[in-house]
């Protein structure tokens, strides 16, 4: 391991991941909760990418002189994750609008609170 | 069979969805969209067909060898499960414009029928293919078109449900995606067949220990496994009636197939309930979902949501028969996969019909309601006993193996708490028959408008399905019954 991150990767996914679903929980915001939603989705994207590479692996084009090169399938994969990503966040904020034309609030105890009230 | 029919099984859908966006008449819309889910369906039993008299489809996608490329691959279970899928989406589509009438407004029914195809498109794409991160990706295409179809409803909280079915959805979702990476790092492929070989060779590690939980616990979010069903609800209470009949038979079913295609398609009955202990986290929660759901449903005011938490309570059984871990049991998870879904289906249906006569679902607004519209009312109760599972019917059939699966394992209490949990569906469906059979209309109700023969034929062609079914079972449970076999045999 001369120099190379050891699983110091591996603890930044799980430090996100956890940032990510905290603040889906704890926050009231929608709009919060889309951001710690897109943390938490980042996070994954990152483990992913992580597993791809091979130490001192190049990139995966065929070349003289290199050996080594880093798998490329998870990469590709993140690429369909992060479109994933950017429709479930499209969708969540359209949503966020909508219920802000609605009830004039995106807090969600002041949803609740209106909703009671019918 | 035509060899590209398993192919064509997830591209008409995919294509007509568009296909409605271009045309946008509503009438037109739904016309392609019944075009393609009655070829669907069509398709899927002649593949169900195929399956059963030669054995398991493998299909190479662009011609790509298996390992590599991505494989459809499909047996008795998926067969069984494409045919629920697109039967139920078919059949509730055929009333769908008179009911969306009342609750979309029209230049926006060409959306609701664009939705609906990529929501099925996901769900049997989910259920067709052989290769696990194309499940993740169908898994999305299905949850983002519901999230868009359940806040179409009418009133404003469709859209607070939908909000909150995303948030968790996509936890879930990303769950799934977690648990796929980290069996690709154990195993170093997707394909699940692939991947099962690789597995039995490797053995239990920590990493495939979490891979399991993380698939288990987002499969279980998208299930509505009991403590994290709370979007469930609200998402099928409101959303269009239409919509919930359609979700209600298919969504649940097909996270369950995708649970029970991981658990035993590729950990094994060995790792997973052997080395792993699942059904040690697995069972107490069916039960819980049995009791608790069921209790809730009692003390509902509405009757959609009522059926909600029925629901729930529904996916408890079939939870039970897959932690049994034996061939009675998982036929009962199964075979009940099978009736719940028509039963349900059928359920939401008649809902769609009392909401679109009376104009509202509440027990109150259902008073005396079994003389004005009788044959309604009468479909309701049929379903209602195929839910508590009266002999003729087709619950019955699925806890007959339910309970036989549990006396089998020697879990004698088991079997008396799904006996006793039934008695809970008595209480819940009798409410309604009692207000709707034995109270006086008020005065003052608006006398309701007659039901909707579009609406109600299909809902008696899915209840009447659920008796036939209850009573010539040989088809069902015969298929279920192979499945079950299939998986505990040790894969694919």
């Amino acid at each position: 391991m001369l120099g190379g991150p050891g699983l110091w990767n591996y603890w930044i996914v799980i430090i996100l991941m956890m940032t990510g679903l905290y603040v889906v929980i704890a926050k009231g915001n929608l709009v919060k909760k889309m951001i710690g939603l897109n943390v938490f989705q980042v996070s994954v994207i990152m483990l992913y990418v992580c597993m791809g590479k091979v130490d001192g692996g190049t990139a995966p084009i065929l070349a003289d002189g290199f050996e080594v090169y880093s798998n490329p399938v998870p990469h590709v994969l993140m690429l369909t994750a992060i479109v994933v990503g950017v429709a479930t966040t499209a969708l969540g904020l359209s949503f966020v609008v909508r219920i802000h034309e609605a009830y004039g609030t995106i807090e969600e105890d002041e949803i609740q609170d209106l909703e009671g009230e019918v | 069979m035509h060899p590209d029919l398993p192919a064509l099984q997830i591209v008409v859908p995919l294509l007509s969805a568009p296909v409605c966006v271009l045309l946008r008449r509503p009438r037109l819309a739904w016309a392609v969209a019944m075009a393609a889910t009655w070829f669907a369906f069509g398709n899927s039993i002649v593949i169900l067909r195929h399956v059963l008299a030669t054995g398991p489809i493998s299909y190479a996608l662009g011609g790509f060898p298996v390992p590599y490329g991505i494989e459809l691959s499909i047996d008795s279970l998926n067969a069984l499960v494409l045919v629920i899928v697109t039967g139920i989406s078919a059949i509730v589509l055929i009333g769908s414009p008179r009911s969306l009438e009342r609750e979309v407004p029209t230049e926006r029914h060409y959306l609701v029928y664009t939705a609906y195809l990529l929501c099925m498109t996901g769900l049997l794409g989910m259920t067709i293919t052989g290769d696990a991160f194309n499940i993740f990706v169908f898994l999305e295409i299905s949850s983002l078109s519901s999230y868009s179809l359940i806040s179409m409803g009418r009133t404003r909280r469709a859209v607070t449900s939908a909000f909150q079915y995303l948030v968790m959805g996509t936890i879930g979702g990303t769950f799934i995606l977690l648990g796929i990476g980290l069996l690709y790092m154990v195993t170093g492929t997707l394909n699940l067949a692939d991947m099962s070989q690789r597995l039995a060779m490797t053995g239990a590690n920590r990493t495939v220990l979490v891979s399991l939980a993380f698939i288990v616990a987002g499969t279980s979010i998208k299930l509505a496994v009991f403590p994290l069903h709370i979007w469930l609800p609200n998402a099928y209470t409101f959303a269009p009636a239409i919509v919930t009949a359609f979700l209600a038979a298919t969504a649940t079913k097909v996270a369950f197939y995708i649970l029970a295609r991981f658990v035993y398609g590729v950990y094994g009955v060995q790792l997973a309930f052997g080395e792993l202990r699942l059904d040690a986290v697995l069972l107490p929660l069916a039960l819980l979902a049995m009791f608790v759901a069921s209790t809730v449903a009692i003390f509902q005011r509405d009757v959609k949501r009522m059926l909600a938490y029925s629901s729930v309570a529904q996916v408890g059984y079939m939870l039970l028969g897959m932690s049994l871990a034996n061939v009675d049991g998982l036929t009962g998870g199964i075979v009940h996969l099978f009736n719940h879904a028509l039963i349900k289906s059928g359920l939401f249906l008649v809902m769609a019909v009392v909401l679109l006569s009376v104009g509202s679902t509440r027990l109150d607004d259902m008073r005396g309601l079994g003389r004005k519209l009788p044959l309604t009312m009468a479909a309701f109760v049929l379903g209602g006993l195929g839910l508590i599972g009266v002999p003729g019917t087709a619950g019955f059939v699925s806890k007959w193996y339910l309970i036989l699966g549990a006396l089998e394992d020697g879990l004698w209490p088991v079997a008396v708490l799904t006996l006793l949990s039934s008695l809970l569906a008595v209480v819940y469906v009798w409410r309604v028959i009692e207000v709707a059979y034995f109270q006086e209309r008020p005065a003052d109700a608006p006398e309701p408008e007659p039901a909707p023969a579009s609406l109600l034929v299909p809902a008696w062609a899915l209840l009447g399905a659920s008796v036939w079914f209850g009573v010539f079972t040989s088809y069902s449970a015969g298929v279920a019954r192979e499945a079950a076999e299939m998986l505990l045999g040790g894969g694919r």
